[in-house]
């Protein structure tokens, strides 16, 4: 009899009640709460590291389990953001104009509330008319199923036409970078219909929620991306615990081999790539409203480098590695990057951590990458006492992995 | 003592005798003023034009400086006595005037005694194209080419005929050239025979210089007309509601000449409801059901009886009759022109291609000049570099810090390149030695680890040199421009980046084809362990080589830095690219880096050329297009084949 996936996987558990714990933890202690012991920023930076985790948890899937390194996964995250901020612009935009235009003496039609919106929205890129992307944008049901299609879809297509033609490894790689930079450089255009560089801002402010202070906001928010990270989690442990995991694992150690064996390579890594793109999308619609602002640059190639650092970091290859990575990276990079860190004065020179950080950061990954191909998650495996096999001697066999000397002797 | 006492004896009888000369002198040019003495002590634009005729055609030496004293306001009468003078003003309200015929002085006078003449503007306009014919044919060649550029800037068609005279006596050769080619300008606008313009437009109709497109141009300026009077110059009927003239414009148009009556707009329809609103009520329908076109309609219909939705623009102008209509009476002038427009564009079309292909070839060896370092480090041994990018920006910033110390741009250049290759070679063989070796089985992992060098590196070069642009200087002799004629040019920097390209080329070959170097690589990057066997140290030829392929990046950083801003970002806007073409030309094969190169730049200058205005939608649809093209070449143009395809 099948174990059930609890049973199977005891980490999940685990996982849930910690994010459980973490989550009635900052909600006890928030501004909302009356014990003001953790500020609205902070929550915030909180529930926007949670939709950060859970992209690393889709690039775990798409990299750890399947070993796709994109480099686009961040494009999907935007794009997702860019899907949910337009009805949070349109809607938030024409509550101003409604309230403003009803001191008009006569009350303004329907044609005169959209010119005035799409003025206001598209003013800065010196254009008022709606282009054809927004044409959903007045109502959030297709919205929110944009949020999903539009992602979906692009990594549909473009994971198609990528694995169809036996793109792999670093090429990919490269491949799924410059899927990215393309989609960059589309949104800088003022003319590409989102604003061009000015990106969509004020989605903070909920439409029709304008009596709820944002201390409220920001734990709801925080509530709904730990929702989304405890149902991704699940997912995640799901779609990787059964056969489907061990193919995909397969896959991961050599794609020819499970090709020979008569799967379908290409649909498996399609099916992956496609689903990890509507989670990075998920978690994207959930981040940029509690960040407020969402530009192009937020999808420039870096962006996704940074993720697969934190997922590296994290200990790539299992699901609670890449959400410490991420949570973990992400966070500390806040801590030093926000200037908190006490500078390091070397009588000569004063370390200022704001400048340096970056340095450490790219380091410690070049050391993580030599030294600790496991990251921290490597660390629960010391506790639990499960090391690899101490392995010394040259390889026997023509590729990485094959039996090594010693282990054939013994 | 007794020298001294003579002039001052000379001098007194000087003082005393000046006034006594100071009767009116009879010269040639004092005569001709006295001639027309009531018109220019009266000159007003419209009656002036005989006496300055008389001044410019009268071949007198003088005429020249009376035209520009008098111009400058600087021509003076007496007012008791006749002729005309120029004065130097002594101080003290005391001027001293001159003859023109003779330059001579004639007598001293205060300011009281005298008049002087103030041309207003329009006066002086006249006189100043009188006074053309004369800086034409001045004797300083300079003074003669200043006239020249004067004219073509602001041309009158008063300039033909005195432009004409000068051509004959022209003797510097560069000069009369100009001057003929400027008669062409000046006859095909301003010639009152229409025969001699169409001559002219024709005899240009070969030239693509910009002052015969824009002379051109200006011949066949036209405007839409509503009903164009029978003798008007028509190019052609205009449809309403076309791009040319909208609907809107075209029923303004009417109004303003009376064939329709004005409509009011719907913002004024609603003003005017907003005005009328009585208790609530606007023409009997209640404000608060206003919130609809058609009830605003019906609502002014009932205040305005006479006006009715019904009543359509697109309706009343789309019979009219609207023409465009040439500025230039003549239609002979117009249709040379227009004919002469057409295959000038034509040439022009064929030398923007010209021009475009040199760009794309300049743009096509700065990818190559990126790219080739990369060629090595990654097409012939398959390591993936993300850090290339800071090596490109080390060496720009070599190139920096070397012109700062030494500051003659041209030896500084020549230092900073074996620099930049010295300092990129180490840096390249430290990060070889220290991370890539042990991760050659690995190829994800040497990306990551790479990347992680390069955002440290990155922000190093960020926290020593600041976030703002450093000025990489090109020396003297590379500044300018190549220039073939108004549409093909190209700039020195970017022919020295090509050519710079090429000896890249040559010593990749010759390293790769010719020297032990090239032979261990390549057979170290077939086969390592057979090359081992054969006595090759595999992990000394692999350091070398990457350094070899630092190293030319950081060249090529010098040679990038000379044309883009040296920040720290700077390798990052080229590494997508430099893979890119890489990847496209296809690995480890130089010819293919040199195609992809060249299909990028091509590709990427041609998209620009069919989208001008956005460089950013440039690169968009490059990238799009590499992803499309790498299905249905995955190998790159250039694929390996057998054995050396590494699978």
């Amino acid at each position: 009899m099948r174990k059930s996936l609890f049973a199977r996987n005891p980490s999940v558990l685990i996982f849930l009640t910690c994010l459980a714990l973490f989550t009635l933890g900052v909600t006890v202690l928030s501004e909302a709460f009356g014990t003001d012991m953790i500020s609205t920023s902070f929550v915030k930076t909180l529930g926007k590291t949670l939709c950060l985790c859970l992209i690393a948890l889709a690039m775990d899937l798409v990299w750890g389990y399947t070993g796709i390194l994109s480099l686009g996964h961040f494009a999907f995250f935007g794009l997702g953001g860019y899907m949910i901020g337009m009805w949070l612009m349109y809607e938030r935009t024409r509550d101003i104009i409604v309230t403003s235009m009803a001191n008009n003496p006569i009350p303004p039609t329907d044609s005169e509330v959209v010119a005035a919106i799409g003025n206001q929205i598209f003013g800065v890129v010196g254009s008022s008319d709606f282009p054809l992307i927004w044409g959903f944008s007045h109502s959030l049901t297709l919205q929110l199923i944009l949020v999903v299609a539009v992602p979906g879809l692009l990594a549909l297509i473009f994971g198609w036409l990528a694995f169809r033609s036996r793109v792999t490894g670093v090429y990919l790689s490269i491949l799924t970078q410059a899927m990215t930079l393309a989609l960059a450089l589309y949104l800088f255009q003022n003319d590409s219909g989102l604003r061009g560089n000015n990106g969509l801002s004020g989605l903070q402010n909920l439409p029709g929620l304008d009596d709820v202070p944002q201390s409220v906001v920001s734990i709801w928010f925080l509530w709904a991306s730990a929702l989304a990270l405890g149902l991704g989690y699940i997912f995640a442990a799901w779609v990787v615990s059964g056969k489907f995991g061990s193919v995909l694992r397969g896959i991961r150690d050599d794609e020819a081999r499970v090709r020979f064996l008569g799967y379908s390579v290409e649909g498996y890594k399609l099916f992956i790539f496609t689903v990890t793109a509507i989670i990075s999308a998920i978690a994207g619609a959930l981040y940029y409203p509690q960040a407020g602002i969402i530009n192009p640059a937020e999808i420039a190639p870096i962006a996704s480098i940074y993720l697969a650092v934190w997922v590296a970091i994290g200990g790539r290859g299992r699901l609670y590695g890449a959400v410490i990575g991420a949570a973990f990276v992400s966070l500390v990079s806040t801590w030093f990057t926000g200037g908190q860190v006490p500078s390091i004065p070397l009588g000569f020179y004063t370390i200022d951590w704001v400048d340096w950080w970056q340095v450490v950061l790219g380091l410690s990954f070049v050391l993580v990458t030599l030294f600790a191909p496991k990251g921290i998650g490597g660390l629960f495996d010391l506790i639990s006492g499960r090391t690899s096999p101490n392995r010394h001697g040259q390889d026997l066999g023509p590729g990485a992995g094959s039996l090594q000397e010693q282990e054939a002797e013994s | 003592m007794r020298h001294i006492l003579f002039s001052l004896c000379a001098a007194m009888l000087l003082a005393l005798t000046l006034p006594a000369m100071a009767q009116t002198p009879s010269g040639p040019v004092q005569t001709l003023l006295q001639e027309h003495s009531a018109l220019i002590e009266k000159a007003s634009r419209k009656t002036v034009q005989p006496a300055i005729d008389a001044l410019a055609t009268s071949g007198l030496p003088a005429a020249q400086t009376v035209l520009q004293k008098w111009q400058s306001k600087d021509m003076w009468l007496r007012k008791d006595q006749d002729g005309f003078f120029w004065a130097e003003d002594l101080g003290d309200k005391q001027y001293r005037l001159y003859d023109f015929d003779t330059d001579q002085p004639v007598g001293d006078y205060d300011k009281k005694a005298l008049k002087q003449l103030k041309p207003n503007s329009g006066v002086r306009a006249l006189i100043g194209v009188a006074l053309v014919q004369f800086q034409l044919s001045d004797p300083d060649p300079i003074r003669r080419q200043e006239a020249l550029t004067a004219i073509k800037r602001d041309s009158a068609p008063a300039h033909l005929a005195p432009l004409r005279a000068s051509i004959e006596g022209e003797t510097d050769p560069a000069i009369k050239a100009r001057k003929e080619q400027l008669e062409v300008l000046l006859t095909l606008r301003f010639d009152t025979d229409d025969a001699a313009r169409v001559a002219a437009i024709e005899s240009i109709s070969k030239d693509i210089s910009l002052d015969a497109r824009a002379a051109l141009n200006s011949l066949l300026t036209s405007s839409i007309k509503y009903a164009p009077a029978e003798t008007a110059n028509i190019a052609g009927p205009v449809e309403p509601g076309s791009a040319d003239l909208t609907v809107e414009a075209a029923y303004d148009m009417m109004v303003a000449e009376n064939a329709a009556t004005a409509l009011p707009s719907a913002v004024e329809r609603k003003t005017f409801l907003s005005e009328n609103i009585q208790g609530g009520l606007v023409g009997g329908i209640p404000v608060a059901q206003l919130s609809t076109q058609e009830a605003r309609d019906r609502a002014y219909a009932t205040l305005n009886p006479t006006w009715s939705a019904d009543v359509s623009k697109a309706s009343i102008v789309a019979n009219a009759p609207f023409f465009r209509v040439y500025a230039e009476p003549s239609s002979a002038v117009t249709t040379a022109a227009e004919k002469a427009l057409n295959s000038i564009n034509t040439r022009v079309g064929f030398n923007q291609s010209l021009d475009l292909l040199l760009d794309g070839l300049s743009l096509a060896s700065i990818f190559f000049l990126a790219a080739i370092g990369l060629a090595i480090t990654f097409g012939v041994m398959g390591v993936i570099n993300m850090a290339h990018g800071e090596f490109i920006m080390m060496g720009a910033y070599t190139g920096y810090v070397v012109q700062q110390m030494v500051p003659n741009y041209t030896v500084s250049i020549l230092i900073a390149l074996p620099l930049a290759f010295a300092v990129t070679f180490a840096a390249g063989v430290a990060m070889e030695r220290l991370v890539i070796r042990h991760l050659y089985s690995r190829p994800l992992e040497t990306l990551l680890a790479t990347f992680g060098i390069s955002i440290a590196l990155q922000q190093i070069a960020k926290n020593i040199f600041g976030t703002q642009a450093r000025p990489l200087t090109a020396p003297g002799w590379l500044d300018g421009a190549w220039v073939l004629n108004d549409v093909v040019s190209i700039s020195y920097i970017r022919i020295a980046i090509f050519v710079l390209a090429l000896i890249f080329l040559a010593v990749f070959l010759f390293i790769m084809n010719r020297t032990r170097l090239g032979l261990e690589t390549r057979a170290v990057t077939q086969n390592p362990r057979m090359a081992a066997s054969m006595g090759i140290n595999p992990d000394r030829v692999n350091m070398l080589t990457f350094g070899l392929g630092s190293g030319i990046a950081g060249i090529a950083g010098v040679a990038i830095g000379l044309f883009a801003k040296v920040t720290s970002e700077l390798g990052s806007d080229y590494i997508v690219q430099s893979f890119m073409t890489v990847v496209v030309g296809g690995v480890g094969n130089i010819w293919g880096t040199l195609a992809g190169a060249a299909m990028i730049g091509f590709l990427q200058k041609g998209i620009e050329w069919g989208n001008p205005s956005n460089t950013l939608a440039a690169q968009t649809y490059m990238i799009v297009f590499i992803i499309i093209f790498i299905q249905f070449r995955p190998r790159g143009i250039i694929a390996l084949k057998g054995r050396a395809a590494g699978d």
